[in-house]
C-alpha cells in the first residue's frame, strides 16, 4: 500500500469521535468574525456598526488577490468593529454580530438535492469560489481560488482526505454523510484546472470511508480513490503528493503546480460544491470536538463565529481535569488561551488534553540516537539544527535548510530525550527567514 | 473557567520514548550473552560483572556529586549500567578486583564524564576502559580462564582462546560458545538473540552490525587469497570463523553500535562498519594484537564526526522525480 518515501512516525490515532454523526450545532448569541481567516491579506469590512445582515451576508470584501471575503454566518446586527483575541494569541480585528433569528440570503440554494451538472466555465467556476469565500480547510486556510489558477499546467487533483492528525474526524464524518456532494464538488475542481484525473486520498484506518467513496465514485469519470498506508504527516501537502503518485515538491519557490499536480482538502472539495451549486458561501464546517476526558466526543457542524466553548459545552462540557486547551490536532495545533476563541475557517478541531498529558518530559542531553534523522518527513537533521538554532550559527542552519522544515513535529514526537527540537527550529527558521529577506532586499 | 490552560508550543504528544527504554532494552538484550557466561564461568563471571557494574554507578554519581556539583544525578538513564555491562563482557572472569575498579574508573571518569556526560563523548566508554587496562595489565588482560569452572574466580586453570589458532578450532563450539575468552564475547548464537532484540524494539538498524561482519568476511577472504596456500573451501570456512571468534559478535552488535559514537545516517553507518570491518581484520592478520575489535571501533569511533559531515540524509526532492 502506497505512503511517501522519507520518514514520519506512528502516532497513537485516538480516533474517539470516528463513526459519531454529524450533529447540528445551535447558534451563538454573538458570533465573532476574525478578519485574518486566511492566507494572505486580511479582509476589509464592507459593514458597519448598526448593519443588520442574514446567513451568507458579504460581511468583509477580500484584501487582495491572496486573500478571500467573509461572509456572515448568522443574521442580526453588526454590534461592533473590535480587535479581540483568536487562536493564535494575539488581538486582532473582528466583526462582532449579535445574533436574531435564522434567516438567510434568498439566493442560497437550501434544498437537500443533488445538483450533479454545471454549465459554468473553468473561470466561471473558479470566480464563484473566490466569490465564497472558500480557503482550505484542512487548516492552512490557502485561498482556493489562488490554488485553482496555477501558474504552469497541471494534469492531477489528489484531494486530501487523509486526516492524519490523531482524533480529528470531521473529514471522514464528513465523507460518510455527504459522499455524493464530496465528488460533484472534486468534479468542478477539475473542471476548472482542466485535468482529466483526480485521486482521493485516504487513510487506510477509514476502511469505510474508503468503501463508501470507492462505491460512489464509480458514477464519476477519473476520479479514483487512493488507499494510504497510515503515516503522519501523510496530510502534507508535499508528503501526499510523493504518496499517491511519487512526485516531490522542490524547495520554495517551487509549488505543487509546478509539479503537475493540485491538492485540496476533502471539505474545501464539499465547500466548493455548496458554493458553486448551491450559491452557499463558506460559513460553516464540521469541528470535531474530542479528548480522553470528553465525556461526548463529537463532530459538529458550526457555524463560523461560534465561541468554541459553546462547542466543549455540548460535548459534555470542559472536564476537570483539563490542563490544555488545543485548536486542531495534538501534532500541529495551537494551544488556546482561552475557549472564547471562535470558529474560524481553519478550525477542525478542539482537543482536550487533561493535566498529565500536557505536561512535557524533562529535556535531557541528545545522546546522538538518530531517530529524529529517521523521522523527518524532509530528509532533515532535526538533532543538528536545533543545536545550531541553539548556537545561533545562522549561517550553517540555512546551508543544512532549515527552511524546509514543514514544523510537523515529528522530531520532537520522536525523541527519546524529550528535547525541543522543534521549539528551536522554529525560532530558527523566524532568524534565517528574516536574514534570506534582507539579502533579498538589499539586491 | 477556574481552570489555568497551560500554552506552549506543537507538538503536544509524545512517542513515550525514553533514554531509559532503549539503555533497559540493551541490558535486555545482553541478558542472554550474561547468563550464558555465569554458566561458563561461573563464580568468576558473577563477580566480575557486579563489581563492573557497581564501580561504574558509583563512579558516575561521585563524580557528578562532588566533582561537577550537579544537584541530580544521572544514575537514572541506565547508561552507566549499560557501560559497566559492556566493560565486564571485554574482561576475563579471573581479572582482580582492583583492575576492574580500575577499568570503571577510566571508562566513566576519562571516557564519558570528561567529555561531558551522556551524549558528548566521542569514544565508546567501555572500550576505552578495556584498552586502557590492556594496555596497563597486558599479562592479566590476556590469560583467559578455561570454560566450565563453576566456582573459580582468581584461581582458575587458564588455556589458549580459539583466536590463538583459528583453524583448529570447532564452528559449534565459536557459534554456540563452549570456548574460552571475556565474558560477553563466547556465544555469538546469543549475541545475535540479543542483535534480534534489538531490531524488533527498534533500538538499532542492521546497518553496522551486517556492514561490520560482511566487510570482515570479505577482506579476511581477500587477504588469506592474496596470501595464498589455501583453497578458497578453507578460507571461506576460516573466514566464517573469524565473524564468530574473539569480540566481533559482541563488538558489532552492542559496541560499534552505541548511539553517540556511531554516525547519524544510514549512509554513514554503512561506511563505518565496513572500515570497522576492515580495520578488525588487518589488525588480526597483519598485527601484533590477537584482537583488533576494541582498536578498529575506536578509530572509526574518532572518524565519526567526519563521517557525520559527509554523509547528509536523502533531503526531499533531492532529485525532482516525475
Amino acid at each position: 500500500m502506497k505512503t511517501f518515501r522519507i520518514g514520519g512516525v506512528h502516532p497513537q490515532e485516538n480516533k474517539l469521535s470516528a463513526g459519531k454523526k454529524i450533529e447540528v450545532m445551535e447558534l451563538p448569541k454573538q458570533a465573532v468574525f476574525p478578519l485574518s481567516q486566511h492566507i494572505g491579506a486580511p479582509a476589509v469590512p464592507c459593514v458597519a456598526r448598526g448593519a443588520v445582515v442574514k446567513v451568507g451576508t458579504k460581511i468583509a470584501d477580500a484584501g487582495g488577490f491572496v486573500s478571500a471575503p467573509i461572509h456572515s454566518s448568522v443574521s442580526g446586527k453588526v454590534a461592533k468593529i473590535d480587535t479581540i483575541v483568536d487562536a493564535s494569541g494575539y488581538r486582532k480585528p473582528a466583526i462582532i454580530i449579535d445574533v436574531e433569528g435564522d434567516e438567510w440570503e434568498p439566493t442560497i440554494d437550501r434544498s437537500e438535492a443533488l445538483v450533479r451538472d454545471t454549465t459554468l466555465e473553468p473561470k466561471e467556476i473558479v470566480a464563484r469560489v473566490q466569490e465564497a469565500g472558500i480557503v482550505g480547510m484542512g487548516g492552512a486556510c490557502f485561498p482556493a481560488h489562488v490554488k485553482l489558477s496555477p501558474r504552469t499546467p497541471v494534469d492531477v487533483v489528489i484531494i486530501n482526505a487523509v486526516e492524519c492528525e490523531p482524533y480529528l474526524t470531521a473529514d471522514h464524518s464528513l465523507m460518510m454523510e455527504k459522499p455524493d456532494e464530496i465528488l460533484v464538488g472534486v468534479s468542478l475542481i477539475m473542471k476548472a484546472v482542466g485535468v482529466k484525473k483526480a485521486y482521493i486520498a485516504i487513510e487506510n484506518n477509514k476502511p469505510d470511508a474508503i468503501a463508501l467513496m470507492q462505491e460512489k465514485a464509480k458514477g464519476f469519470a477519473g476520479i479514483e480513490v487512493c488507499p494510504l498506508r497510515v503515516k503522519y504527516p501523510q496530510g502534507g501537502e508535499k508528503q501526499l503528493i510523493d504518496a499517491v503518485v511519487g512526485r516531490q515538491v522542490p524547495n520554495p519557490p517551487a509549488l505543487p503546480a509546478d509539479v503537475g499536480a493540485i491538492v485540496q482538502n476533502v471539505g474545501t472539495a464539499f465547500a466548493i460544491y455548496e458554493a458553486v451549486m448551491k450559491n452557499k458561501p463558506l460559513f460553516e464546517r464540521v469541528v470535531t470536538v474530542t479528548g480522553k476526558s470528553v465525556a461526548e466526543p463529537k463532530n459538529l457542524l458550526t457555524r463560523m463565529g461560534t465561541p468554541m466553548s459553546l462547542l466543549i459545552e455540548r460535548a459534555g462540557g470542559m472536564p476537570e481535569d483539563t490542563g490544555k486547551v488545543i485548536g486542531g490536532g495534538p501534532m500541529m495545533g495551537k494551544a488556546l488561551l482561552n475557549t472564547d476563541v471562535p470558529v474560524c475557517k481553519g478550525s477542525s478541531g478542539i482537543l482536550l488534553m487533561t493535566e498529565k498529558e500536557s505536561l512535557r518530559g524533562e529535556a535531557q542531553p541528545c545522546i546522538r540516537c538518530s531517530k529524529c534523522v529517521t523521522a523527518c518527513p524532509m530528509g532533515l537533521e532535526p538533532y543538528l539544527l536545533q543545536k545550531l538554532a541553539e548556537h545561533t550559527d545562522w549561517e550553517r542552519a540555512e546551508a543544512e535548510q532549515i527552511m524546509t522544515c514543514i514544523e510537523c513535529g515529528s522530531c520532537q514526537f520522536t525523541c527519546p530525550a524529550h528535547r525541543p527540537l522543534l521549539d528551536w527550529i522554529r525560532m530558527g527558521k523566524g532568524t534565517v527567514g528574516g536574514i534570506i529577506r534582507a539579502r533579498a532586499a538589499k539586491s | 473557567m477556574s481552570n489555568k490552560l497551560k500554552v506552549s508550543l506543537s507538538p503536544h504528544v509524545h512517542s513515550g520514548d525514553s533514554i531509559r527504554r532503549n539503555m533497559d532494552w540493551v541490558i535486555i538484550a545482553l541478558l542472554p550473552a550474561m547468563l550464558w557466561s555465569f554458566y561458563v564461568f561461573g563464580l568468576g563471571a558473577v563477580i566480575v560483572t557486579l563489581t563492573s557494574v557497581a564501580s561504574c554507578m558509583l563512579f558516575e554519581w561521585a563524580i557528578n556529586k562532588y566533582i561537577l556539583k550537579n544537584p541530580k544525578t544521572t544514575l537514572g538513564d541506565g547508561s552507566a549500567i549499560v557501560t559497566g555491562l559492556l566493560l565486564a563482557f571485554n574482561l576475563p572472569s579471573n581479572l582482580p578486583l582492583y583492575i576492574i575498579i580500575m577499568g570503571a574508573l577510566f571508562a566513566i571518569g576519562v571516557g564519558k564524564m570528561s567529555f561531558g556526560g551522556l551524549g558528548n563523548n566521542i569514544f565508546n566508554p567501555a572500550l576505552l576502559g578495556r584498552v586502557f587496562l590492556l594496555i596497563s595489565f597486558p599479562v592479566k588482560m590476556t590469560t583467559w580462564p578455561e570454560p566450565h569452572q563453576f566456582t573459580a574466580y582468581a584461581d582458575a586453570t587458564t588455556g589458549a582462546t580459539p583466536l590463538a589458532d583459528l583453524q583448529s578450532a570447532g564452528i559449534g563450539d565459536l557459534f554456540f560458545g563452549n570456548i574460552g575468552g571475556s565474558l560477553g564475547e563466547v556465544s555469538a548464537l546469543l549475541l545475535l538473540v540479543g542483535f534480534a532484540i534489538l531490531l524488533l524494539r527498534k533500538i538499532i538498524s542492521w546497518h553496522i552490525p551486517v556492514s561490520i561482519l560482511c566487510s570482515a568476511f570479505v577482506f579476511s577472504v581477500l587477504f588469506y587469497a592474496i596470501r595464498g596456500g589455501m583453497s578458497m573451501g578453507d578460507i571461506c570456512m576460516l573466514s566464517l570463523k573469524h565473524l564468530l571468534a574473539g569480540g566481533m559478535m559482541l563488538g558489532a552488535i552492542f559496541m560499534a553500535t552505541d548511539y553517540v559514537t556511531s554516525p547519524m545516517t544510514h549512509k554513514g553507518m554503512l561506511i563505518y562498519g565496513a572500515c570497522i570491518g576492515f580495520l578488525v581484520i588487518c589488525i588480526r592478520l597483519f598485527g601484533s594484537y590477537p584482537e583488533g575489535m576494541s582498536f578498529a571501533i575506536l578509530i572509526m569511533n574518532g572518524f565519526t564526526p567526519l563521517i557525520n559531515n559527509a554523509c547528509k540524509p536523502k533531503r526531499f526532492a533531492k532529485e525532482v522525480k516525475k
